[in-house]
């Protein structure tokens, strides 16, 4: 079970030290969503990625905690049984043809 | 202070990168099979590769210091082919008795693949029959959580000891499991792919330092030989005691890995 609580910096020390950080982050987002928007030949159905991504920064403002997990569930395969054989030896970053978690 | 990189793949890396991480406090490293990037095409393929793990490389560490280990197997991204699987699997008792050879790794799952699964089988009853330890890879990104999941009932069903068996690359949808059911768990510090040393040390501070360590997987693709270091400065910066540093990047992973004979550090 998750230990709790466990950070050693109170939350002043953590904005501190790791704001700027994330705020770029979130600029990087932002501009990967504009940057589709000004795409060429932008047509036909969204990406199944951007649709995952686009439901995991929903994630991000929802209210609830435990975000991260909550990210990696949704862009997880959530099927239980193997699969009949490896149709390649990559991966995508998320599942085809699954929905929200 | 010293530290020990207990999954890094130094076939790749240049003597640039031993030297480096010998100045950065490391003094054991572990390096299981993998992947090198393209399929081999012969069993005689892999006998290089272990002969290079098992006589090359401890003699390059050696020259800074490093001990080197290495784990055998034929990794999961080269065992779609069960028939070229088994052959290659054939010739990894030959090496078993190398003096740095600590056991079966890095096998696992890719794609989960039922192929991919009866190789793990294959390698997990090779371990219990050898008495080995095991270390184990899971899959990437949109495979990890199912695969991982498979993986621990494999080596449930094989009547593996899990106190013997490390599960690498977990993150935070999958460390729980791993921990829970009595496994050891390996964090692997990539930059894009699996933990930076920011979500790593998260992870700590959720579900504490017992039975996990960190590694930086180095290898030929994006990856970074110093990334344990780096961790070790992030824990730091967060008030984090220098007892529980050495304990997540040094006691824990001797622990694990003394449990074979081989397993030796340098005084």
């Amino acid at each position: 079970m998750p230990h709790d609580p466990s950070c050693p910096l109170t939350r002043a020390e953590i904005i501190d030290a790791y704001f700027l950080e994330h705020r770029a982050k979130v600029l990087d987002i932002a501009a990967f969503l504009d940057r589709l928007d000004r795409a060429a030949q932008d047509a036909g159905e969204e990406d199944f990625r951007v649709l995952a991504l686009r439901d995991a920064v929903a994630c991000l403002i929802d209210g609830e905690g435990d975000r991260v997990r909550r990210i990696q569930m949704r862009l997880s395969d959530r099927s239980t049984a193997p699969i009949d054989a490896a149709p390649m030896q990559g991966a995508f970053g998320a599942p085809r043809g699954e929905g929200p978690a | 202070m010293s530290y020990i990189d207990p999954h890094i793949h130094m076939v790749s890396r240049t003597t640039d990168d031993y030297r480096r991480m010998a100045q950065a406090g490391c003094v054991a490293i572990t390096e299981p099979a993998f992947w090198a990037g393209f399929d081999r095409c012969s069993v005689d393929g892999f006998r290089d590769y272990y002969r290079q793990l098992t006589d090359t490389e401890p003699k390059r560490a050696a020259r800074y210091g490093i001990q080197h280990h290495c784990w055998l197997c034929i990794n999961p991204k080269e065992a779609e082919d069960v028939g070229f699987a088994e052959e290659v699997m054939s010739i990894i008792p030959d090496f078993l008795d190398c003096d740095n050879v600590l056991g079966i790794g890095e096998i696992g799952l890719n794609k989960n693949s039922r192929n991919e699964l009866q190789v793990l089988e294959a390698h997990l009853n090779l371990a219990k029959a050898l008495d080995t330890l095991v270390l184990v890879h899971t899959p990437h990104l949109e495979d990890k959580f199912k695969g991982t999941m498979l993986i621990l009932d494999a080596v449930d069903n094989a009547g593996l000891d899990p106190d013997r068996v490390l599960i690498d690359h977990v993150e935070e949808h999958t460390v729980g499991p791993v921990l829970d059911r009595g496994f050891w768990a390996g964090m692997t510090l990539y930059p894009d792919s699996k933990c930076t040393p920011q979500r790593a040390i998260d992870i700590l501070e959720r579900w504490g330092t017992d039975r996990i360590w960190m590694n930086s997987a180095g290898d030929w693709g994006d990856s970074d030989p110093l990334a344990v270091p780096k961790a070790r400065m992030e824990m730091l910066r967060r008030h984090h005691s220098a007892q529980a540093v050495r304990k997540v990047t040094f006691d824990n992973p001797l622990a694990f890995l003394e449990r074979s004979p081989k397993f030796r550090i340098t005084p």
